[in-house]
């Protein structure tokens, strides 16, 4: 192309030879010139741009490289512990390890995984969740391959180290339910925080942070949760550690010591065994809960690294209910057990007294609605104590009638029913005592049969086991104990601790002997409804109170068939079975409330479980010096009760030893 | 009295004598007419280069310092045979290396590694290769060789600037696809410099730039989106701040965490602790301005300055057309590599992955870099040879 020989070469030839071409070099000068000048000029802006970042602005860029440079990260603190009365935990935390992969600390990932999954099995969803972080998360990141790892897994791990090259184990903590099922309504469970809880405390995106989602765990959030602290950390762009520059430690969370007895608890499950119920135990003296029960139960520490749907499901559509506390927030018509709150009612009103006697034909008129008693035959002519003692329905159809709703429900409320208990439990329904204010608040007019059907806490009247238990253990002590269940929190004792010192129950004294009479009856003397309840315990009488709650309305027509048999009901049909107890007669100290869910009666099903769980309670009592009876004499038990005596019906019973009775008659209060 | 030793403030000066001195050569005489200064300001820079990457290694030599002094010391040797090269074979080459230059880009389209979205890189035995670093190279070889055959006489006829044009464009419209805009941009600027330079003339010029302004907005609607991204990026770089703004604002804050003396040689907090992306590439200046402070970046930036007045005085200081517009062209390049670089890192025109010459890691860059300022140097060495048959026309 440019060879000597183009034309266009030769013509420059031929030029040169007419005039001496010029060269271009003054104009290549000048324009080479403008372009140095052009070329200064960017660098001169360019340097001026440095001077501005590095020396003007250089403050505020420094400061943002000391936040690259450092990073404040918040140390989880430990979470409180829950013990039982004695100091065993109910929930601990434990030192879990999980198993990280580096991604860019290793070659082949693939072979990493399936090296560790011969240490620890990977199940499919295991190792899809990890192709999947392994493809969205920077190589820096740490992929978890395994949470919750054994010691075992975890020594196994380090022992393969060489072999399992990007794998490490970090220490975690989890929370540990040791009891699991047993006390999990009480003491609840952790899970991680949501959105919302963020939203209102940031330190709850610290990993490892949990929130309590049920029972002590929630109500005592605040004690158990602790304050973070924090640690300055120079790091680098990946957000790796090079070093600690400030550390402030955190506050643990604090312990927590529950007024439960977990031997007591577990006896208590143990005793209502599958039955769908609810038992629990107050000591009646300053209103702890020993033992609180609500079967069936769950694991709570499935929460902790979240439920899986198919558990979730089981559990929500299980009509038994096991993830609600039944205790405090199951709802139950209290049926007879009701009868001593509308006797305390009645006397306290002065619209009968302790021995109007009325008569029972076994049934009760009222504008031309016929009431039955649940004795086809009646009672004949009864006196409040015999009311009780029978559980003469139409005695209280007619107690009520003269009442009132007004007084029973000041009453009752003052016993603990019908009111909301404060008591440490997240959920706690305050049941109801209804009047005839209530009802048209609700768009409705109140039948005097309404109130005939309160008497026998039949109709809207509803409580919960706790309610029960409380109210018992109301009448028992006379004091107005608040049920409770915090002992102590970091070893300082609650002030509800001490024994006897809550206030009177605003009732004159002999009132409520009147009805502990009644109870009293119900339990040892002939023809009193539960026999059955009646302990083998050598010098200790039991006073309780039965109570069918019928969940169905029973048809004329088949109640005068005659044929009438609640046990031939379907399940969801049959009665609640209730049964409220205290027990040493003489010296209250605890009371128990069964609810047995659909048990029939509560006689038959309620008030052996209730005596079976007041005579553990009686044995564990550390104060107590009773001892367990002696296996020959328990079958003289129930002969022992047929001959026992018949009482008189004076409104100060004298309760008669029964049975093995040898010890000093009880004194009533 | 003539003098043939080091002439080392040569190109400061005017020396008449020297001047109207007959070319020499013999070998021997070539290289000590070498600029000799130069050299050692082209060193110097190396050894920044080196000091930095020492430093983006970790306070090691390896794995970057090091590989990147042998790869200086083949581009010394190399900038030194070529400067003693004549400027007759170089033109006689130019044809061959600009069809090869444009061969390879051809082959990068077809075959090259994919990079970071754009096809760039070509596997020459073994060493990854920049087709368009060595492209620019070619260009200005080329078209200095056009400029000085037809002479200043005949700029002005528009058919003559036509076939430099194209062979421009050629270049420019194959790195446009590669896609790689920021260096089709500083190839097509370094082609108009040339032109320029070589005495076109001003009606010309004036009539290429009036549509300039609508060639733009034609050419951002034709652009790839990851090249919008880079616009948009830079105009507001806050948007993202962890994408692609990543780059600019943690090299805004490095820059500005260094302060006015830096922290010090190896303690960059920015730097060492990798929030610097590509430290040891594109944002090699982030890292010296952090660890130096601005005196130290203001000192590089002098240098570099001082490498391109240098570059630009001995093309003025040719007294033939081609070398003129070879060191000329030569010059350019090395400052558009500059300009683009520091503004890239200073944040002043979008990231275009444009390295800082001989101090960022690299080899083709560093390589195609020393070929250049061999060429350059061939230029001084050859400054004095006249162009038969033209007189010039200025003071000298």
């Amino acid at each position: 192309m440019f060879s000597r020989n183009t034309p266009f070469r030769s013509r420059i030839r031929q030029k040169r030879q007419a005039e001496p071409v010029r060269s271009g070099r003054g104009v290549f000068t000048r324009r080479a010139l403008l372009v140095m000048a052009v070329q200064a000029g960017v660098l001169g802006v360019l340097g001026r741009r440095l001077y501005n970042l590095q020396v003007v602005d250089g403050g505020h860029l420094r400061q943002l490289a000391e936040r690259n440079r450092t990073s404040k990260r918040l140390l989880a603190p430990a979470r409180g512990t829950v013990h039982d009365r004695f100091g065993v935990a109910l929930a601990d935390n434990k030192v879990s390890w999980r198993a990280l992969l580096m991604p860019e600390e290793t070659t082949d990932i693939p072979a990493v995984i399936e090296r560790f999954s011969q240490i620890v099995p990977l199940d499919e969803h295991d190792r899809a969740r990890i192709e999947r972080d392994l493809r969205h998360v920077h190589k820096y990141v740490p992929v978890t391959l395994h949470e919750f790892l054994s010691w075992d897994d975890m020594a196994r791990i380090e022992l393969n180290a060489p072999s399992l090259p990007g794998v490490l184990v970090d220490v975690g903590s989890t929370r540990l339910y040791p009891f699991k099922d047993l006390t999990a309504h009480i003491v609840g469970y952790v899970a991680p925080p949501n959105e919302e809880d963020v939203a209102k405390d940031t330190t709850l995106s610290l990993p490892g942070m949990r929130v309590g989602r049920a029972g002590i765990e929630q109500t005592q959030e605040a004690v158990l949760r602790g304050e973070p602290g924090s640690v300055e950390m120079e790091v680098n762009a990946v957000g790796r550690v090079i070093g600690e520059i400030d550390r402030v430690e955190g506050q643990q969370g604090e312990d927590v010591r529950l007024t439960l007895d977990s031997v007591l608890q577990k006896q208590v499950l143990n005793r209502l065994e599958d039955r769908v119920a609810s038992a629990v135990v107050m000591d009646c003296r300053n209103g702890e809960v020993m033992a609180m029960v609500s079967t069936p139960s769950f694991d709570p520490s499935l929460f902790d690294s979240g439920v899986s749907h198919a558990q979730w499901n089981e559990w929500a559509n299980d009509p038994r209910t096991p993830l609600v506390d039944k205790a405090v927030s199951g709802l139950y018509p209290p049926g007879s057990t009701f009868k001593p709150a509308v006797a305390l009612a009645a006397l306290k009103s002065g619209s009968v007294t302790a021995h109007d006697r009325f008569n029972c034909p076994g049934y009760y008129d009222l504008g031309g609605v016929r009431f039955h008693c649940w004795n086809r035959w009646g009672h004949g002519l009864i006196n409040m104590r015999e009311g009780l003692k029978y559980s003469c329905d139409v005695y209280f159809y007619e107690v009520a009638r003269r009442c009132g709703m007004d007084p029973i429900q000041a009453v009752g409320n003052a016993m603990g029913l019908g009111v909301k208990l404060d008591i440490e439990l997240p959920h706690v329904r305050s049941g109801i005592i209804p009047t005839p204010e209530w009802r048209q608040r609700h768009g409705f007019h109140w039948n005097g049969g309404d109130t005939v059907n309160a008497g026998i806490g039949q109709g809207f009247v509803q409580v919960t086991p706790l309610a029960l238990a409380t109210y018992v253990s109301r009448i028992a002590s006379g004091r107005d104990v608040q049920p409770h269940l915090l002992r102590a929190t970091n070893d300082q004792l609650s002030p509800l601790a001490s024994l006897d010192e809550a206030a009177k129950v605003d009732l004159p004294p002999d009132y409520l002997d009147v009805v502990r009479g009644g109870m009293f009856a119900v339990v040892n003397e002939p023809h009193g409804t539960a026999p059955k309840a009646r302990l083998d315990l050598p010098g200790i009488q039991m006073a309780g109170k039965t109570g069918s709650a019928q969940v169905r309305r029973v048809s004329r027509a088949l109640r005068e068939s005659g044929h009438f048999n609640s046990m031939n009901l379907p399940w969801e049909y049959r009665p609640h079975a209730l049964f409220i107890c205290f027990a040493p007669y003489d010296n209250p100290k605890y009371a128990v409330s069964v609810v047995v869910e659909h048990g029939n009666a509560g006689a038959d099903e309620a008030a052996p479980l209730a005596k079976l769980i007041m005579t553990d309670a009686l044995l564990r009592d550390p104060a107590s010096d009773v001892r367990p009876p002696a296996p020959a004499a328990a079958p003289a038990t129930e002969p022992a009760a047929e001959g026992a005596q018949p009482v008189d019906t004076a409104s100060a019973p004298a309760p008669q030893p029964t049975g093995q009775g040898q010890s000093d008659p009880g004194v009533p209060q | 009295m003539r003098r043939n030793g080091l002439n080392t403030f040569g190109f400061l000066k005017s020396d008449r004598r020297l001047l109207r001195a007959e070319p020499d050569f013999r070998p021997m005489a070539r290289l000590l007419q070498v600029n000799w200064l130069y050299v050692l300001l082209v060193c110097l820079l190396a050894g920044v280069g080196y000091i930095a990457l020492y430093s983006a290694g970790g306070g090691s030599a390896k794995p970057f310092a090091g590989p990147q002094m042998v790869r200086f010391g083949f581009g010394l040797v190399m900038m030194i045979a070529v400067s003693l090269v004549s400027p007759r074979i170089l033109r006689m080459a130019s044809v061959p290396i600009y069809l090869l230059s444009v061969t390879l880009l051809t082959l990068v389209l077809r075959m090259g590694h994919v990079g970071k979205g754009a096809e760039r890189w070509i596997n020459l035995a073994g060493m990854q290769f920049q087709p368009s670093e060595f492209a620019k190279i070619g260009l200005v070889l080329m078209l200095a060789t056009w400029f000085h055959r037809i002479g200043n006489e005949r700029m002005g006829n528009p058919l003559r600037l036509i076939p430099p044009a194209l062979l421009t464009l050629l270049p420019v419209l194959l790195v446009l696809k590669e896609p790689n805009l920021g260096t089709a941009t500083i190839i097509g600027v370094i082609g108009a410099t040339m032109f320029f330079a070589a005495g076109m003339r001003l009606w010309q010029i004036l009539l290429l730039v009036a549509p300039l302004p609508f060639m733009g907005k034609l050419i951002y609607s034709h652009l790839h989106d990851y090249q919008k991204a880079r616009i948009d990026t830079f105009l507001h770089p806050e948007h993202d701040p962890l994408g692609a703004g990543y780059n600019i604002i943690q090299s805004k804050i490095a820059l500005g965490s260094g302060g006015m003396w830096g922290e010090g040689y190896l303690h960059g907090s920015q730097g060492q602790l990798n929030f610097l992306p590509e430290k040891q590439t594109d944002f090699i200046f982030t890292m010296i301005g952090e660890e130096w402070g601005f005196v130290g970046g203001i000192a590089v930036i002098t240098l570099l300055g001082t490498l391109v007045m240098g570059g630009m005085l001995i093309a003025i200081r040719s007294r033939n057309q081609f070398g003129r517009l070879l060191g000329l062209g030569i010059a350019m390049d090395f400052f558009l590599y500059c300009a683009v670089n520091l503004s890239m890192v200073m944040g002043a025109i979008p990231v275009g992955g444009v390295p800082l010459p001989l101090i960022s890691y690299g080899g083709s860059a560093m390589l195609t870099m020393m070929f250049g300022f061999g060429l350059l140097m061939s230029a001084w060495v050859h400054r004095n040879e006249r162009d038969p048959g033209t007189e010039d026309d200025d003071d000298d």
